[in-house]
């Protein structure tokens, strides 16, 4: 996650950057829970990726829900808030990050 | 009416590894409103927590094109840019046919507060654009003060519960129904928990040409005291109770797009935040109830000018 | 070359009108209001392209042209005295942000107490915000530097919005002869802009205005100290060109019968037109007086003004702003500071004259420099600062 750090001259003109850079910076060791993801029970509404603040839902070629992304989840559980999957069909759930 | 099943084609807007708090409802408001322009957009953010946590250098969390200023003036920042797009246009430096959609996002401290008379000025120009407040009801970036977008009675840091003051004393100001006043061609006010509810509007803003504005509410956790993870639940709470309704005025014809099927009691949505518990100890009956009767004179008056 | 009579702010309007800005964003003041009148005219007869944002206050028509240089567009506004207090806040986002913007600013006194005339408070207050300056000291410097800043602002290697100021009501307001460029010679001056970062390149996605925290905003203002250097030796270059092609050459300052001056006086904008009036009056009678004529403020031309100075005996150093320091002005500041460490320094007075637009007359300047006179040949300073011609 170290980037080393530009000198002035390295850096663009006029206080500028490429946008997206914050892709690199991870924020998942902020999480104290954990979303898991069960692909069977999934519906593929998309409440969670809708939600998601982090836009760490993580989706395949096709569009269909595949898992988390834990490089930038923070573990806010709105995604397991939001999942309207049925309580023993569960297609997100919570549990205590294990670091 | 784009549909989620759309809406994930489309690329984000921004990145994972912004430095927003867990469960922060900020982001769900941009990834929902620029996710529903057809055209590419270009962003301004004022000063707060939205450009704090996303553009942290060297790191932007921003796909789009973004530009921070000031914090009062994101509005006429924003004016600048789409006067430059006609300007660049007239003289054929862009081609007729790229349509750009123009944002602006500001808190309520940026927009209702400091911000407001930048906000006022564009929409009176008639500029191209969209403005969205992303309203979280107090500084919080700063530290949770209290704001013209705080409710009454609510804890902030400079309105805060004391033994003889009971949080923010006065009701909030109405920015939606004085920005309806400034005739504009479409104003809405939405709030997190209703996706299709917030995508429908931005859609519909970016279809119409002019100043637009949508004032979204925002259940910020930290400041609001609750769970992240019901960052979208408190926001339907909030329209369920009728505290925050849903809304949208076109041309000056007013639309309630959401109906509680049942209204709820107020204080179903008091009691679900920390900023206002010290409201439900005894002796605030009286607090309570005028929050109830401003609620429902608010709502009474929006039903009265809405159709269907 | 078209000879016109022109106010200052009309030579300022006509530059204007003549580069064709994108964008202007502008609220009225007193006694800037004419170019913005002027201006606005001209895009309702549709004799420029410029889009034109008659914004709600100079806080907004600084934040306007921020945005609109951000999206690649050359960019030009007007304003004075609280208008340019009212956009001090977003002044060095424009610099930080590298967007060359060129205001017209006149100069008036701040408030309070509230007063139109002239004085250099108001652009005195925003010296060090990363803005260029120079003072015109007539409607013709006006219109020429109005067009020079632009090409200096422009310049690759300087990349920093500029103000050219002129004296409020002295010049903004008064009649005087200008020779003006015909229109297709400005366009070719100034040439056309070139963008170096545009927010409205939607395939090249842009984050401008980031969040700096201790380990970068330091490196984020070293930019602003390179392009000041640089655009020492461009406001040169670009005044000697200007002189080559039009007639009129320009520097950093200007020495008037400096050679061999023995006692002179240090003056910004208007003043100077009545200083030269005694100085040549003073030649007359056998005095060896000179005037040095700052017209670059920031950067601020130390080395020039040494070289000026380093021989002389006394110099009247004229401030139209006080900086309440007990301490002097502004310029004597930046002088004295600038002449430390030579082997020669003339013994260096401050006057402190003209605040909220009090006259000074050529019996005020035949009454400095008759004390610089004293100076010299006493070898004593008579008085080190003065507020000169205000009365007790």
């Amino acid at each position: 996650m170290a980037i080393k750090k530009m000198g002035w001259k390295e850096l663009m003109p006029g206080d500028a950057i490429s946008g997206g850079t914050a892709a690199e910076f991870e924020t998942g060791d902020w999480r104290s829970e954990k979303p898991i993801f069960h692909k069977e029970n999934c519906i593929n509404c998309y409440f969670c990726w809708a939600y998601c603040p982090d836009s760490a839902i993580l989706l395949d070629e096709n569009k269909k829900v595949v898992g988390i992304d834990y490089k930038y989840c923070k573990g806010c559980g709105i995604c397991d808030r939001e999942c309207p999957t049925k309580k023993e069909k569960r297609a997100i759930t919570m549990e205590t990050e294990r670091k | 009416m784009p549909g989620l099943r759309d809406l994930v084609k489309k690329s984000d807007p921004l990145t994972g590894g912004h430095r927003a708090c867990a469960g922060c409802g900020a982001p769900i408001v941009v990834r929902q409103v620029l996710m529903s322009s057809k055209d590419p957009v270009v962003v301004v953010s004022a000063t707060g927590c939205l450009e704090v946590v996303t553009t942290i250098f060297p790191y932007s969390a921003w796909t789009v094109p973004f530009l921070h200023n000031a914090f009062e003036n994101s509005a006429a920042t924003c004016s600048g840019i789409e006067a430059a797009y006609q300007a660049l246009k007239r003289t054929g430096k862009i081609k007729e046919g790229q349509h750009i959609n123009f944002v602006a996002f500001g808190g309520d401290g940026g927009t209702y507060d400091i911000g407001f008379q930048s906000l006022s000025g564009a929409v009176e120009r008639g500029h191209d654009m969209l403005y969205v407040c992303y309203n979280n009801e107090a500084y919080m970036n700063t530290g949770i003060q209290r704001s013209s977008a705080t409710p009454k009675g609510a804890s902030t840091t400079t309105a805060p519960a004391g033994k003889v003051i009971p949080g923010k004393v006065q009701f909030s100001k109405n920015l939606t129904e004085i920005m309806v006043a400034h005739e504009m061609p479409y104003v809405a006010q939405s709030a997190v928990g209703f996706w299709r509810d917030l995508t429908s509007k931005a859609e519909k803003a970016f279809s119409i040409r002019g100043p637009k504005f949508i004032n979204v509410l925002q259940p910020c956790r930290l400041g609001w005291g609750y769970k992240p993870a019901d960052t979208a639940a408190i926001g339907r709470l909030a329209a369920d109770t009728c505290v925050w309704p849903l809304y949208e005025v076109e041309n000056g014809k007013y639309k309630l797009t959401y109906k509680p099927k049942e209204k709820k009691p107020v204080v179903e949505f008091l009691k679900s935040q920390d900023r206002f518990r010290h409201l439900l100890k005894p002796g605030n009956e009286a607090i309570l109830e005028s929050i109830q009767k401003e609620t429902d004179k608010r709502w009474e008056a929006l039903l009265a000018k809405s159709e269907g | 070359m078209p000879r016109i009579a022109r106010t200052g702010n009309e030579a300022m309007a006509e530059a204007m009108r003549q580069i064709n800005p994108h964008v202007v964003a502008a609220y009225p003041i007193t006694p800037a209001t004419e170019i913005v009148m002027i201006f606005a005219g001209f895009v309702a007869n549709g004799v420029v392209d410029t889009q034109f944002v008659a914004v709600e206050s100079e806080h907004s028509a600084m934040s306007a042209c921020v945005g609109a240089a951000a999206a690649g567009c050359r960019v030009m506004t007007g304003t004075s005295s609280q208008g340019l207090q009212l956009m001090s806040e977003i002044l060095p986002i424009a610099s930080a942000l590298a967007l060359p913007i060129v205001l017209c600013e006149v100069n008036r006194a701040l408030s309070g107490p509230i007063n139109i005339h002239c004085d250099h408070s108001d652009t005195m207050a925003v010296r060090d915000f990363g803005w260029i300056q120079i003072f015109a000291e007539n409607a013709q410097e006006a219109y020429d530097s109005v067009l020079q800043a632009v090409v200096i602002a422009e310049n690759m290697q300087v990349r920093l919005p500029a103000m050219v100021t002129t004296d409020g009501f002295i010049i903004s307001h008064c009649m005087e002869r200008v020779e003006a460029l015909e229109d297709a010679e400005v366009k070719k001056y100034v040439g056309e802009f070139k963008a170096v970062n545009s927010v409205l390149d939607v395939g090249k996605p842009l984050t401008m205005g980031c969040l700096d925290l201790q380990d970068y905003y330091f490196e984020h203002k070293m930019p602003i100290v390179e392009s000041m250097k640089k655009a020492k030796d461009v406001i040169l270059e670009v005044g000697l060109d200007f002189g080559k092609q039009f007639g009129r050459e320009y520097g950093l300052v200007e020495n008037y019968k400096m050679d061999d001056a023995e006692i002179a006086m240090v003056a910004m904008g208007s003043t100077c037109g009545t200083a030269r009036v005694v100085v040549d009056e003073l030649r007359g009678k056998g005095v060896k007086a000179g005037l040095l004529k700052v017209r670059a403020f920031r950067p601020f031309p130390a080395e020039e003004i040494k070289q000026s100075l380093s021989k002389l005996k006394s110099v009247a150093i004229m401030d139209r702003s006080d900086m309440f320091k007990n301490q002097g002005g502004q310029v004597f500041t930046e002088i004295r500071s600038a002449m430390y460490g030579g082997a020669n320094s003339p013994i260096l007075t401050n006057y402190i004259y003209g605040l909220g637009g009090r006259e000074i007359s050529l019996d005020d300047i035949r009454k400095i420099f008759a004390e610089q006179k004293k100076n010299a040949e006493s070898g004593e300073v008579s008085q080190l600062i003065q507020h000169f011609g205000v009365r007790i």
